[in-house]
């Protein structure tokens, strides 16, 4: 039987970085060139901030196996860091102020990630999901209470809009990038193995304790660059944003994309949020929709719409190319015969 | 003197957290379900009597309507949303329990509106105030303190006491092997419901007469602390349930008193994660060992 084609592995980073690179330079040109109104224009860089939101989680939920309820915490503290320092550093050129805000939110975040995470990730189930919906709330109402740093309810205003169409999808490109090697390394099938059995996992000698607050923390990382990215797309931050309902929020998407799946977080994340586009007259049906989502999907398809499934581009073209795309996948023992 | 009358207020708000801590108390001894909907059950309780009330019908059919309903509504809950999944893995079940909450919570808000309404706690409460011995004393304080103990008390006698809730002590024990005794464990769990949502509808009238005031987002707050009271007790016991709603009701109080009224939601939560860090089991929760 004929060998199937494969790429080397260079060849496939290279494929794969051309294609990114690709969908961000046309991204850019189309939506700086004015293609689109304002609102759409919006609604796009908000889909990129939901893509971090969304995939982070997914690391915690859908590969790990956990349910945090204070994403939107990790959020706050990232999106305070880094308006913060972006209004202190207005004046050194804008690339390394935005460079500079992204790093520090994702660590301030992920400092946040490691201090709660230790305590919280030795409960299980439903009290890791109660104490982490406290901790996220504590820093929310922390935000409302310590008005001198942070503006308090009236806001912090006149933050730099940093966020072009260029800065989130880059953004975004990496977390899935890095996100994705982490889930293909050694310490990737651990984190698995820890959501497949908890117990056998630690028999084999896997570290719980240290993998549960890595992912927590790497987790914590992206969400804080979202949410600096948050702060730079809309100029002002509000405590409201980052309450119980913008956590829930997250968590939709990661459940109807499919725990466990990448590409189900990316496509609900993009449906879910130019919804709104969409359905203009239903907007005040829109948590009520998103609320019977989950419920209906929890019933009937509790894998979420991709299951597990990931993608990967190469292997599309490599299928395209052996011309059998649209054909069954065969065994793998048949191909190496 | 002034310490006293802040007991005692602590005490009214203390036992309506126990009336709501009953409920999630009993549904996660049951089935292990965090049931995030049932502070929304008692928005919606507290919509049907001020609804009701305002149709100017007797508050006392006002009241009794408003627990059918929050029974009713429970039930339904029960048997549309989590019924199907009793096999599936816990995680699934408890998405479905904020899926729920979020549904009635946003339903809400579209039938009245975001904006707070006022109680008419006046029309079913009469406000009178007794002074003994120089404290003040209100009508509601009492009624509210008496109505929780005497539900308490008639709730340890059904659980203790019954048929059912002796099926009811057997389900949480051992679901399977209850099956194989006979025991119908279907219509056990909707009765535990029917019963949590009952304590609901009673605990949306004393809170809404407390508060005084009916909003879409009353019963997320109030479940979490109501939720933060039965973890301090020891989740699944009902003197646990009593005990830790009046330590939070106290502790919210004491809080108020000292002036730091903004933090006070923060305090419940510190309350929650220090409790959960020492002892997850509560003050008269049983532990449970996972078994491989």
């Amino acid at each position: 039987m004929k060998k199937s084609f494969r790429f080397s592995v260079p060849t496939r980073y290279i494929i794969n970085f051309g294609l990114t690179a690709l969908f961000i330079i046309c991204g850019t040109l189309i939506v700086n060139g004015g293609a689109f109104k304002r609102a759409t224009n919006a609604i796009i860089l908000q889909i990129g901030i939901y893509i971090i939101l969304t995939v982070s989680l997914n690391m915690v939920t859908g590969y790990l196996g956990q349910l945090p309820l204070g994403h939107a915490g990790f959020m706050a503290v990232g999106a305070y860091t880094g308006a913060i320092l972006w209004k202190a550093t207005a004046a050194m050129p804008c690339w390394v102020s935005i460079l500079l805000g992204l790093i520090a939110a994702g660590l301030m975040a992920a400092v946040f990630g490691v201090l709660i995470g230790i305590p919280a990730l030795r409960l299980k189930g439903d009290y890791l999901a109660i104490i982490t919906l406290g901790f996220g709330e504590i820093i929310r109402i922390c935000i409302i209470n310590l008005a001198g740093i942070t503006g308090g309810t009236p806001g912090l205003l006149n933050i730099p809009k940093y966020s072009s169409f260029f800065v989130v999808f880059t953004a975004a490109a990496i977390t899935c990038y890095v996100i994705h090697t982490i889930m293909h390394s050694r310490h990737g099938r651990a984190i698995l193995a820890i959501r497949e059995n908890e117990i056998a996992a630690d028999a084999c000698g896997i570290n719980l304790t240290y993998y549960k607050v890595f992912t927590f923390a790497v987790s914590a990382f992206f969400a804080g660059v979202a949410g600096a990215l948050f702060a730079g797309f809309q100029g002002s931050l509000f405590p409201k944003s980052f309450d119980f309902m913008a956590s829930i929020n997250i968590l939709v998407m990661v459940v109807l994309g499919g725990m466990g799946s990448m590409l189900g977080s990316v496509v609900a994340a993009t449906v879910l949020t130019a919804l709104p586009l969409v359905l203009q007259g239903l907007s005040e049906y829109r948590m009520v929709i998103y609320s019977l989502l989950l419920i209906i999907v929890m019933i009937f398809k509790p894998s979420g719409l991709m299951g597990k499934y990931d993608f990967s581009l190469t292997g599309i073209i490599e299928d395209a190319i052996n011309g059998r795309l649209f054909r069954k996948k065969r065994k793998e023992g048949a191909e190496n015969e | 003197m002034i310490i006293l009358q802040h007991l005692l207020n602590g005490l009214r708000l203390g036992s309506i957290y126990a009336l709501i801590a009953l409920g999630y108390s009993m549904v996660y001894g049951i089935i292990l379900l965090l049931n995030f909907a049932h502070g929304d059950i008692i928005m919606v309780g507290g919509y049907i009597a001020l609804i009701i009330i305002g149709a100017g019908i007797s508050p006392a059919i006002a009241v009794i309507l408003s627990i059918v309903g929050c029974v009713l509504l429970a039930c339904m809950i029960e048997k549309v949303a989590y019924k199907p999944l009793r096999q599936a893995p816990r995680i699934s079940l408890l998405i479905t329990a904020i899926g729920v909450s979020f549904f009635l919570e946003n339903v809400a808000q579209l039938i009245w509106g975001a904006d707070p309404r006022s109680f008419p706690y006046t029309t079913i409460i009469p406000s009178i105030n007794y002074e003994i011995a120089g404290l003040k004393i209100s009508l509601a304080t009492i009624l509210t303190i008496v109505v929780a103990v005497a539900s308490m008390v008639v709730l340890t006698i059904l659980v203790q006491k019954t048929r059912m809730g002796k099926a009811m002590r057997a389900v949480s024990e051992d679901m399977g092997a209850a099956q194989l005794m006979g025991i119908n464990v279907n219509a056990t769990i909707t009765f535990t419901f029917a019963i949590g949502a009952a304590l609901a509808g009673i605990g949306a009238i004393l809170y809404c007469c407390y508060v005084p005031q009916v909003k879409p987002t009353t019963g997320y707050l109030l479940g979490i602390k109501a939720f933060v009271a039965a973890v301090l007790g020891g989740i699944g016991s009902i003197p646990g349930a009593m005990l830790g709603g009046f330590a939070i009701g106290m502790a919210e109080v004491a809080v108020n008193a000292l002036g730091l009224s903004s933090w006070t939601d923060a305090v419940v939560y510190v309350v929650l994660i220090v409790v959960l860090l020492v002892k997850p089991t509560g003050f008269m929760g049983r532990s449970l060992n996972e078994k491989v």
